[in-house]
């Protein structure tokens, strides 16, 4: 399982209810109902997916989160887990809103726009940048929203959200970021994990 | 038990109120069983059918001498495999397989006819919960059936809210839409309107509305399939003749098709059982009881609901499903929910269709390894 599966499971103690938002083929699930009796219901848009949740003897439902947060009631999950998608999205910002209102928490992970082999590729090869959180051509992307760990920290506040825990992540380890070192975090971190609430 | 025409029949002695107001009691209820029940009888699956199915659910039905009508997902080492699971089938009150029906005679030992009860969805499941008590059955392990069994899998959970484990509605609504209830009525008048009908009557005129019926199966069997797998299957394909005759035989094999269909279907089901029970499906709004909220109807079950809907359905369309999974969760139920990509219509649930018998498959050997 990838570090920031890892970082994310940390993040929520044993017993809780938790909604994975694109939950894709259940990884994080699986490890969260195994390791923390979760109660973990996952939501996500490929079929594909969908089936390699159901074979696992996850319970998925296949929608689109744009669309089908809006079933939810208000906290009615402990956390709610969004990794890696939020810049996927038409609207981030109505989805950001849905998670808090769905979950007491959320944990939202970005891919981290600011990282310094991001800003190098676009520097020096004058190309939209690759890397392996953003392994995809600017054709091909699904991002719609690219952001960075400071432009993320800055939108949360803006939004009278609560963090409760911001960590940086690179291929090593992860760290905390605080308002002091953001400027760092932004810089070395190529992945952004924020434990939030409204 | 008796086992005429190798049917299985319960005789129900409790009296059943129906939503008619009508009480109807000592009434058969036709029923088969497939594999065993095991010691703790934890490994029993009560499958509902559709409008025209019946209780022989997979291997040869004695009765036609066909394929059971969910052969491809019921069986050994198949999606509900036998092997593992007891499966339970009974054919619906107002039916013509064996189950107290308008072809049973009344009291005074006259066929029934027209005055046989209407009876509904919530009649037919509380007449089939008497099959658990027939086999010591406390919980079931799940419940399942697509289109009008969708619709009873629904209702019985409602009815019952801790007889069941997990739940699997398939291709259904919870509520009878306005077209479902004008193709159904379609079907009605083309059997009324049959001069054979007799108000009923025709067995004992000696009679049968088979024109009717077949006509009514043949409107009833094109909402069943998709325009693009109709298309694909038959395009303008001429039956059996080099050019258009200029008549009225049946120049295409769609026609032909239908009419064979139509044929066939005389056979082996009975016009006013179609009456009985295209009025049940119509008269099906599990929220009306609880002022239009769903959610209620499901308040009290703690079971694991599986829902499944094909992309080619039009008939209980994806949304339909999706609004019973949408309920489901504004209560916090365990409920998962897939669309199954598939060009055959409504049809998918009872047809070949992998990717839905892996998912159902899927979700009971795993459900069932947690219990």
């Amino acid at each position: 399982m990838k570090n920031e599966f890892q970082v994310i499971a940390d993040l929520i103690e044993k017993d809780k209810k938790v909604l994975d938002v694109g939950c894709a083929d259940g990884t994080l699930m699986k490890f969260l109902k195994d390791n923390k009796n979760i109660h973990i219901r996952g939501l996500e848009i490929s079929k594909e997916k969908v089936q390699e949740c159901i074979a696992k003897g996850l319970t998925v439902i296949e929608g689109n989160a744009e669309k089908d947060l809006k079933q939810f009631p208000n906290k009615s999950f402990d956390y709610v887990v969004l990794s890696q998608t939020l810049q996927a999205f038409l609207n981030p910002e109505l989805v950001l809103d849905e998670l808090l209102r769905v979950g007491k928490k959320a944990i939202v992970t970005i891919p981290n726009f600011g990282y310094w082999k991001v800003r190098f590729h676009l520097l020096f090869k004058g190309t939209m940048p690759i890397t392996k959180t953003l392994p995809d051509e600017w054709y091909n992307t699904p991002n719609l929203h690219m952001c960075t760990i400071k432009d993320f920290f800055h939108f949360v506040k803006s939004k009278d959200i609560k963090i409760f825990k911001s960590l940086a992540l690179n291929d090593l380890n992860s760290s905390i970021i605080n308002e002091s070192n953001l400027g760092v975090k932004n810089l070395f971190a190529n992945l952004g994990i924020f434990l939030i609430e409204k | 038990m008796n086992t005429e025409k190798n049917i299985k029949t319960l005789i129900v002695n409790k009296p059943l109120k129906l939503d008619c107001g009508k009480t109807i009691k000592d009434f058969p209820i036709a029923y088969e069983t497939y594999g065993s029940l095991n010691s703790k009888k934890d490994n029993a699956i009560l499958v509902f059918h559709a409008l025209t199915g019946d209780q022989f659910v997979t291997g040869i039905n004695p009765v036609t001498n066909k394929e059971g009508w969910w052969s491809y997902a019921v069986g050994p080492d198949k999606a509900i495999d036998t092997n593992k699971y007891f499966v339970i089938c009974s054919n619906v009150i107002g039916g013509c397989m064996g189950s107290y029906g308008p072809s049973h005679k009344d009291p005074d030992q006259k066929i029934f006819g027209t005055n046989f009860p209407v009876i509904t969805i919530n009649d037919m499941v509380n007449a089939q919960y008497n099959l658990l008590d027939h086999f010591g059955i406390d919980k079931l392990f799940s419940i399942t059936g697509g289109s009008m069994g969708g619709m009873q899998v629904l209702q019985f959970i409602s009815n019952f809210p801790d007889k069941s484990k997990t739940v699997i509605p398939i291709a259904t609504t919870s509520s009878h839409s306005a077209q479902n209830i004008a193709f159904n009525e379609l079907g009605r008048q083309a059997i009324t309107a049959d001069s054979n009908w007799k108000d009923g009557n025709y067995t004992s005129k000696d009679t049968n509305p088979g024109k009717g019926l077949a006509v009514a199966r043949m409107a009833a069997h094109i909402t069943y399939l998709s325009k693009k797998g109709l298309q694909e299957k038959f395009g303008r394909k001429l039956q059996e003749r080099e050019d258009l005759k200029f008549g009225f035989d049946a120049d295409f094999q769609i026609e032909s098709y239908l009419r064979y269909q139509g044929s066939v279907f005389v056979d082996r089901f009975d016009a006013n059982s179609y009456l009985y029970i295209t009025r049940a499906m119509d008269y099906f709004d599990l929220a009306k009881k609880f002022n239009g909220n769903l959610s209620e109807a499901f308040i009290n079950t703690n079971a694991k609901f599986f829902i499944i809907s094909f992309t080619s359905d039009w008939l209980y369309p994806t949304q339909e499903n999706k609004d019973i999974v949408i309920a489901l969760n504004s209560i916090g139920a365990d409920v998962g929910f897939v669309e199954i990509e598939s060009d055959k219509g409504h049809d998918s649930f009872l047809l070949d269709v992998p990717d839905f018998l892996s998912a159902l498959k899927n979700f009971l050997d795993k459900s069932y390894e947690e219990n």
